[in-house]
């Protein structure tokens, strides 16, 4: 990818201008050329552009800069703040109504994914004990209605369909009906995709949203989108009165300026981003990690928070202690894999890390290498997992052909493992100053060395064939 | 402005058809992007630095793309300086022959698809997610078969529910046949028994569909490398084209889609799909700028016939319509 991170450009912009208590107009001008130029090439509109610097250079001038902070460091602080504030603060939620069914309508430009965002946005209302009912009203695409048929199935969530030559208002209107009799409390209404310029199409939207009298009318919008994301939400919603809007396609590598395009002129809030090509891949939106992806800083917080919640935190303290002693087995290892797999595909994890998402899809992280990393721990005896010394020539025979691999595979994995094991004994000298540091940054931390302790890990050699180049 | 009547006495020789279609489906681009630029240049008498300010924003907001429009507003800068040009309205025909330039980029000038008669023509179809790739297969399905030649679709996309029951409608639309397989089943499998069959019945074009993938999954692209081998090893010379089917309401992104299909699937040209309904087709600029990547053919609307050739004459054409029509009548009064 062509971008630099914002982060980087403002710290080259910067460097001229160190030393300065406050932040006068020189530095704010500077900031503010590049951070323009970084939020239209993350496709945040043009409008929505300069009314946003317009914002942040008033705020910024004069400000004093934090003692812990360069002026650089403070002009993003204030840039990422005011981008939070503008896409909507805090995470929005779904409105239920009180007297069910709630009635949701999906709308939206051809291929911005609405069919694929019911199926899982009603994987999503199952979770939290709903019982959605899926209305198949896209008529005219061809086989529409089959893929969300066949999405039910899979989901084993009911489909409402009455093929494609009833009025999506018919069906929309009988498939109410067959909700309240079913006791099915939530109404997905899949609609067809169309161009916001399309009057005849607009006015059958507009007749199902009177006879539906949805709850929540949610606009699916593709984060790829360009410029043209203001004009289609503009439209949408001057004659749908949207209530929300699910961002689409945001596991690819755009920067998904479309977000702050929408926000900014419908006013209406991002209630989720779907992110992947699974059915659960459906999350609540998160204004201030979309902040961080705008501006290229990463998405450190998404992925403190996923660690949290998968990292076993009794594992994890005993492992440390473990480490702490110098100990690293191949039990360790497979458990640390395990808890790092928890946290979702590698692939994401990673992306997640501020500077990573450059370089994700070039990485070549290879989830089958990590498996097959997995199968060769796994083809150890306990006694050898316990105790690495073990592995002799004839062991390591065995075990490449346990888990289907070479020799040589097995040599490079034990070889890596040794590695890994030496830094893991420079690294407990370490820890204790580490930890100290690493808590005012909330800096990440791989389980390996337990939650929360994170700081440096640079020049750590997974056994996978990456290097992570994050400090 | 010999530069507008050059371009109109070549745009005379061609289907008065198919310059209409160029006209309507670039309608809204040439409102946003041509009409604001009059305005601008009416509004502006003398050039100055809000000018070029309120020219950038014109050209950003049409997904023209930032470095290309850096470019240009330098370019143009230069140009003033250089010839001393003081009123705006002498900049007009400078941007755009600039425009055109930037469109008829020599490198990328071939848009002819590499069809030849005689021989069995495998075209691949790749692309993210929602692009228009099914779509557009049964579009140029129709056009081949206009042409009276025999064809064949693969249904590769063994991914999204009901990929392949769409590409069946369409089959049965066009009247041709669809290769297929379960869903779930190894697209690459699909593909080599689509050749197969294509040879025994001695097709003259396959279109293979495949999965929309976002080009940043690397095992997905892995997958499309893989189509690539199975049908490069079952027919020497195949795929003949590998057409990258873009979206033109994606912004920047497009730039990483090309860039990156290109790398792992050896893209050999575009397709734009859905221009009609975008008032951006400033992407088609940043596309022929960056890349060298043909735009080969643009869906115009959603009818059957609606997807063309790109012709980056047309596309001009269409995009200051306006513009030359005043030009020919200015003639005429003068004459």
């Amino acid at each position: 990818m062509a971008f630099e991170s914002l982060a980087n450009r403002l710290q080259n912009a910067f460097d001229k201008l160190r030393g300065r208590g406050k932040i006068d107009e020189t530095i704010v001008n500077e900031a503010m050329r590049e951070v323009r130029l970084a939020l239209l090439e993350a496709d945040v509109n043009f409008k929505v552009v300069k009314d946003f610097v317009a914002r942040v250079k008033e705020r910024a001038v004069g400000q004093e800069v934090m003692k812990s902070l360069t002026p650089g460091q403070m002009v993003i602080k204030i840039v990422n703040e005011e981008l939070v504030e503008l896409m909507g603060g805090n995470v929005a939620q779904l409105t239920m109504s009180h007297r069910p069914p709630t009635v949701i309508m999906m709308a939206g430009l051809q291929g911005a994914g609405k069919t694929t965002t019911t199926g899982k946005l009603a994987k999503y209302l199952t979770k939290q004990n709903r019982k959605p009912l899926m209305v198949a009203g896209d008529i005219y695409r061809p086989a529409a209605i089959k893929q969300l048929q066949v999405l039910g199935e899979q989901l084993n969530i009911p489909v409402f369909a009455l093929g494609d030559q009833v009025s999506p208002v018919e069906i929309a209107r009988q498939a109410i009906e067959h909700a309240k009799a079913n006791n099915l409390d939530v109404v997905l209404i899949d609609t067809a995709g169309r161009l916001h310029i399309d009057e005849a199409l607009m006015e059958e939207l507009k007749q199902v949203r009177e006879v539906a009298k949805p709850d929540e009318i949610l606009l699916v919008v593709d984060a790829m989108t360009g410029q043209d994301a203001v004009n289609v939400a503009e439209s949408f919603n001057s004659q749908l009165e949207l209530t929300g809007v699910v961002l689409t396609k945001l596991d690819g590598d755009t920067r998904g300026g479309a977000a702050l395009s929408v926000k900014a002129v419908t006013g209406k809030p991002i209630k989720f981003a779907a992110m992947g090509e699974k059915m659960d891949a459906l999350e609540a939106f998160h204004p201030d990690r979309m902040a961080s992806r705008i501006l290229g800083m990463g998405d450190v917080l998404s992925l403190i928070e996923k660690a949290q919640a998968n990292v076993d935190e009794e594992k994890a303290r005993d492992m440390e202690r473990q480490m702490r002693q110098g100990e690293f087995t191949f039990d360790m290892f497979l458990d640390s894999m395990q808890q790092l797999r928890n946290m979702g595909p590698f692939e994401d994890i990673l992306g997640m890390l501020p500077g990573m998402n450059k370089m994700k899809g070039k990485m070549n992280v290879d989830e089958k290498q990590i498996a097959r990393v997995e199968a060769i721990a796994k083809s150890m005896t306990k006694a050898e997992r316990a105790n690495p010394d073990l592995l002799n020539a004839s062991r390591r025979k065995r075990i490449a052909a346990g888990s289907g691999t070479s020799i040589q595979e097995v040599n490079r994995f034990i070889k890596q493992f040794d590695d890994m094991k030496k830094m893991m004994k420079q690294f407990s000298g370490t820890a204790e100053k580490m930890m100290k540091k690493s808590k005012k940054k909330g800096g990440m931390g791989l389980p390996f060395m337990g939650k929360g302790k994170g700081g440096n890990p640079g020049g750590m050699n997974f056994p996978f064939n990456f290097k992570p180049p994050f400090k | 402005m010999s530069f507008f009547k050059r371009l109109r006495d070549a745009i005379v020789q061609k289907s008065e058809e198919v310059t209409q279609k160029f006209t309507d489906g670039l309608a809204k681009t040439r409102d946003l992007l041509v009409e604001k630029v009059e305005d601008l240049v009416r509004r502006y008498k003398k050039i100055d630095d809000d000018f070029f300010d309120e020219l950038e924003e014109i050209l950003i907001t049409s997904d023209v793309g930032v470095n290309t429009v850096m470019e240009l507003i330098d370019d143009l800068r230069g140009e003033v300086r250089k010839h001393k040009i003081e009123n705006a309205i002498d900049l007009q025909p400078i941007l755009s022959e600039k425009l055109v330039a930037l469109l008829k980029n020599d490198e990328a000038a071939d848009t002819a698809l590499n069809v030849e008669d005689g021989r069995l023509n495998v075209i691949l179809f790749v692309g993210v997610n929602g692009v228009g790739k099914t779509t557009t297969i049964g579009k140029m399905a129709h056009m081949f078969k206009q042409q009276g030649k025999k064809v064949l679709l693969a249904a590769g996309d063994t991914f999204r529910a009901a990929a392949i029951e769409q590409l069946e409608v369409w089959g049965d639309r066009v009247g041709v046949e669809v290769i297929k397989q379960q869903q779930g089943s190894d697209p690459a499998a699909v593909i080599y028994d689509a050749v197969q069959a294509a040879k025994s019945r001695n097709v003259d074009v396959l279109l293979c569909d495949t999965a929309g993938r976002l080009q940043n999954k690397v095992n997905l692209m892995e997958e499309l490398a893989k189509v690539h081998r199975v049908l490069a090893r079952e027919l020497p010379g195949a795929p003949h084209e590998v057409l990258l089917v873009l979206d033109a309401t994606t912004g920047q992104n497009a730039l990483s889609q090309a860039k990156t299909f290109g790398e792992s699937a050896g893209v050999t040209g575009i397709v734009l799909t859905k221009l009609d309904g975008t008032a951006k087709g400033g992407i088609v600029i940043a596309i022929r700028n960056e890349l060298n990547i043909p735009v080969k053919y643009v869906g115009l609307g959603e009818k059957m016939d609606d997807l063309q050739p790109f012709d980056p004459e047309q596309f001009v054409h269409a995009l200051f319509a306006g513009l030359i029509q005043q030009e020919t009548e200015a003639e005429n009064t003068q004459g």
